[in-house]
């Protein structure tokens, strides 16, 4: 398969008062051409902070690519100019937000909205714009678009919204689409809708979705790939499969045990200990050492490599090194390892 | 909407009922007739005075004809300047006032928006810090304060614009700057603010993923959102050039309402002293008014229904 | 993606144990409203500044007047209009305290040598001979105490207002606030001007006047207040406790919201500075011979152009006051608006 967007060792900070916080530390991962990588993590940990650095949309002030590459297309887009980098937004890659009620301009008409990188990009007419305004409207399943492309953004719901701000990044075609948590201010109905919209729209368009997400649900329902992300390291990477039948990374097992199943058979749900690392003195050695119940002395001394499992997963926990004991991981993670052996067997 | 304005204009004529009548009353309490700086007048002449203008008839009565005058636009006459209607008096003075009022809203808008845009683009840097300096400096330090020093350092020292006087456009700009920097520090503060919020609000970043320019952002996108709220500030900013106005017109010698209000106080001239008083009660509420209802046909998104908060 | 060789040491690999209470201790030290409100104040350099400045200030307001042996209000005629002129600055020619003036023509004379005065009247004398340093001080006084008074009553008279409207809502809360609507449609200059004409100029009728509209802005944001608290569980746990009416206000909403109702004053003394300052202007300050701020600079306006110091000084001194406040109010907002906390 065709790579479509790598990212190598990406470091960024961010200057704050209080110092210099270490947001992304080394993430390197490989987008496909049509496939749908989702990043998952919980919040802080540097999940869209990659993802707008791809779109080079951090604050200019007090954000900075301390290293590292990301290549679309064989060109850097953390070395291209502003000017180049407006060439690519919205025409090559685009982006979907969280929250729709904020996410389009309140004064303007979604017409305009949804024409503005038409005309920007493929230098359409006005006239050209709002016919394929309305088409994109209807494409994304808004009804009787004729008259709702004149409306203005409070007259449409919080669904509703989220359908116009999927049919702007689709305006270009683009070939990447990111989607930075885009269901999660959504009701539960409504966030099923979405996800079937995105699915049935990537068949149609063939573009490769960047999904990120802090809800393994959503997740198992769109994803190809699966990146988990702990403390701005990528800490797990895999196919959807193999994250959550075969996941190797103790983060990952809290991750997975904290997810409701059918099969949960204790009335309460796990939760993962203590809080996130500060990133403005992140932890020698394992970042997510202090919440890992089955730690060792490395753990706190040397962060971990990766570690190969598969051709196609990998994760970064020093449990894989041939000297480590071996661990049980918890219940629910050992059910679902079961359930597949043939995915652990690497087959 | 229609219920609103209604609602509205019935407040505007309680509020202008109530100025009319205190400032009627309370003129009455005044102690002594307005006839007392003219010393030279004997006790006969001044009682045919007092008779002439009514000023023996009961309380009530006089009330009662200066409220039907005042509807019917007559405001009586004035002492000091010969009987010459109030009416007449201010409107021969409007001119100056406006002219003045209108060149510092103008300016004091136009500059303090840019300062404020300018300032909001370019964050933490010079531009940035020369806005909060405005800013803080025009808000605390009173317009007269400004108007002598600039009388006195641009007009008398360095004799680059007239001391005083209303004779042509050069003659209006010391007043206007002075009385503009209220404006203008009030516009750049608010404008940096809210400037700074659409900046950093989703829709600028999905703007900014569209491709879009950062001068297609400022402008299309950031501009008009921000500028949205400054319509709520006009109002107290007109409120302030018409107290301002009373200093400045006074110090620059222009021939204003303002300037013709502190002589008649100065003389106890009351018919021109309660209809400048009706006059800018008039005015404010008619601001008030405008401003709330432009807030409304401007923002797509507010729908007034009852009053504001 | 590489994968490490086997150069680790196996007793690396052993169970570890981290104290999970470690991670979860609070770094910070809990401080008190007042505390946590200085700290944050601190951090704001230019409040900081204009508060010391301030509280320099105020105590030259009462200890100026007596630094000078000339008092405020005796009238030396014969030493009338004098420039500035300090010991040991006099020779200092680019300051302006040297006792020079400037003719008509452009030229520079030493009023004290001219007139044979052999007096140091620091800030010069007014065109009746009184010392301006007395007087400034004084003035300083008079109108640091008038937007004082001022800005106090109209908390007083602000908090208890919108406390009562807002806690007995209903009819009463209505008509209270169709009351205040009906005062904020009336510009307060109007009534100001009007109150003075009345009462005839002084400080009390200063003050009353500027209490008649101040109060407003206080009541309805001691309103909103009182409205939000009134239905927190802390307020109705109290009545559920059968705290008194009385209590529940005072000491339970009030104490709540000290940040904002301090912010709102401390608006409220550059704007009571501004109006006595604008009375003065317009024929209806303080009488002579006592001075405020305002009636300086109107009195220096006067003979602005042969003797610019008798307007400058008083000028330099209300531009400073009303600076020194607005930044230190802007610095409490900051500090103390609980929508700023983090």
């Amino acid at each position: 398969m065709e790579k479509i967007l790598q990212v190598k060792d990406l470091n960024i900070s961010f200057h704050t008062f209080s110092g210099e916080v270490k947001a992304i530390r080394g993430v390197n991962f490989d987008l496909m051409k049509g496939e749908t990588l989702a990043i998952v993590g919980e919040s802080g940990s540097g999940k869209s902070v990659t993802t707008k650095a791809i779109m080079r949309l951090l604050p200019e002030h007090n954000s900075e690519i301390k290293s590292g590459e990301i290549l679309f297309e064989g060109k850097d887009l953390a070395k291209l100019t502003d000017k180049q980098m407006q060439k690519i937004r919205g025409h090559d890659i685009s982006m979907i937000f969280q929250d729709p009620m904020t996410s389009l301009n309140p004064t303007m008409k979604i017409s305009n909205q949804i024409m503005e990188p038409l005309i920007k990009h493929q230098n359409m007419s006005k006239h050209a714009a709002k016919a394929r305004a309305i088409d994109l409207l209807k494409l994304v399943g808004i009804p009787k678009p004729e008259i709702r492309v004149n409306q203005y953004p409070h007259q449409f719901s919080g669904g509703m919204r989220q359908r116009v701000v999927i049919a702007i990044a689709l305006a270009c075609n683009p070939k990447i689409l990111i989607a930075d948590e885009p269901t999660t201010a959504l009701d539960v109905t409504i966030q099923a809708q979405i996800l079937e919209l995105m699915k049935d729209l990537q068949k149609k368009i063939d573009t490769s979705i960047i999904f990120i997400t802090h809800d393994l649900g959503v997740v198992a329902n769109v994803a190809d790939r699966v990146a988990v992300m702990y403390g701005g390291k990528i800490v797990e990477i895999g196919t959807a499969d193999e994250i959550f039948y075969n996941p190797q990374h103790p983060y990952t097992w809290g991750l997975i045990s904290s997810m409701p199943d059918l099969e949960t058979e204790s009335e309460e749900l796990y939760s993962i200990p203590g809080t996130p690392p500060d990133l403005l003195d992140p932890p020698k050695g394992d970042a997510f050492a202090p919440r890992n119940p089955y730690v060792m002395k490395i753990d706190l001394e040397q962060e971990p490599p990766f570690f190969k499992v598969s051709d196609t997963h990998y994760a970064a926990t020093w449990l894989l090194h041939p000297n480590a004991p071996k661990v049980e991981p918890p219940e629910v993670v050992k059910r679902r390892q079961s359930q597949f052996p043939s995915i652990r067997e690497g087959k | 909407m229609a219920k609103y304005i209604m609602k509205r204009i019935v407040y505007m004529i309680i509020t202008l009922f109530i100025v009319a009548s205190l400032t009627f009353f309370l003129m009455k309490l005044i102690p002594g007739s307005p006839f007392n700086n003219f010393e030279k007048l004997s006790e006969v002449q001044q009682n045919i005075l007092l008779d002439k203008y009514g000023l023996k008839d009961p309380v009530p009565v006089q009330y009662f004809h200066y409220m039907v005058n005042m509807v019917k636009g007559d405001l009586g006459v004035s002492f000091q300047f010969d009987n010459t209607p109030v009416t007449e008096l201010l409107v021969n003075r409007v001119g100056p006032s406006a002219q003045l009022g209108l060149q510092a809203m103008v300016v004091g808008a136009i500059i303090g928006i840019i300062l404020g845009v300018l300032a909001a683009l370019k964050q933490n840097t010079w531009i940035d810090y020369l806005c909060t300096f405005i800013a803080v400096v025009g808000k605390s330090i009173p317009s007269f304060i400004f108007a002598g020093l600039m009388q006195y350092y641009i007009a008398v020292k360095l004799g680059w614009l007239p001391v005083m006087l209303w004779r042509g456009p050069e003659y209006t700009i010391l007043p206007t700057i002075a009385l503009a920097m209220f404006p203008i520090s009030i516009a750049a503060r608010f404008m940096r603010t809210e400037m700074v919020e659409v900046l950093g609000s989703d829709y600028i970043t999905l703007a900014k993923a569209k491709g879009a320019s950062s001068f297609q952002i400022s402008v299309k996108h950031a501009l008009r959102n921000a500028l949205i709220p400054v319509v709520t500030v006009l109002g107290p900013l007109a409120v302030s050039l018409m107290t301002g106005s009373l200093v400045i017109e006074q110090i620059f010698g222009v021939p204003g309402i303002g300037e013709q209000f502190v002589k008649s106080i100065n003389v106890n001239d009351y018919p021109v002293i309660m209809g400048t008083n009706i006059l800018f009660a008039v005015l404010f509420v008619i601001v008030t008014l405008i401003v709330d209802l432009l807030y409304g046909i401007i923002d797509p998104r507010i729908r007034i229904s009852g009053g504001k908060s | 993606m590489t994968t490490k060789e086997n150069t680790i040491s196996k007793d690396m690999f052993v169970p570890a144990h981290v104290d999970p209470a470690k991670s979860e201790k609070i770094a910070k030290k809990s401080l008190n409203f007042w505390q946590d409100s200085w700290l944050r104040v601190r951090k704001n350099k230019g409040a900081v500044i204009c508060l010391v400045i301030l509280v320099v200030l105020i105590i030259m307001a009462f200890v100026g007047p007596l630094l000078t042996p000339y008092s405020y209000d005796t009238q030396t005629t014969k030493y009338n209009n004098l420039p500035p002129r300090i010991q040991g600055l006099e020779d200092v020619h680019w300051l302006p305290f040297d006792g020079t003036l400037t003719r008509k023509d452009g030229t520079e004379y030493n009023a004290y040598e001219v007139r044979k005065v052999d007096a140091y009247y620091w800030f010069g004398t007014d065109n009746l001979g009184r010392d301006i340093f007395a007087r400034l001080w004084k003035g300083t006084q008079v109108s640091l105490f008038i937007a004082f008074m001022a800005a106090l009553v109209d908390m007083l008279i602000g908090v208890t207002y919108g406390a009562v409207s807002g806690y007995l809502g209903g009819r009463v809360d209505s008509i209270m606030q169709r009351i205040i609507e009906v005062i904020v449609g009336i510009p307060n200059l109007i009534i100001v001007v009007l109150m003075i004409l009345v009462l005839k100029p002084g400080i009390i009728p200063i003050i009353v006047a500027l209490t008649i509209t101040g109060w407003t802005s206080m009541a309805r944001v001691v309103r909103g207040q009182v409205l939000k608290f009134k239905n927190q569980e802390f307020v109705l746990a109290a009545k559920t406790l059968g705290a008194s009416d009385l209590s529940i206000i005072f000491k339970h909403m009030i104490p709540n919201m000290f940040g904002i109702i301090i912010i709102n004053t401390m608006f409220s003394i550059p704007n009571a500075i501004f109006f006595e300052a604008f009375l003065s202007f317009i024929g209806l300050g303080l009488q002579e011979p006592h001075a405020s701020l305002g009636t300086l600079v109107n009195d220096g306006f006067k003979s602005m152009i042969a003797f610019p110091y008798q307007m400058i000084i008083p000028s330099i001194m209300i531009a400073l006051i009303m600076v020194c406040f607005n930044l230190v109010a802007d610095g409490l907002r900051d500090a103390l608006d609980p929508k700023m906390r983090d």
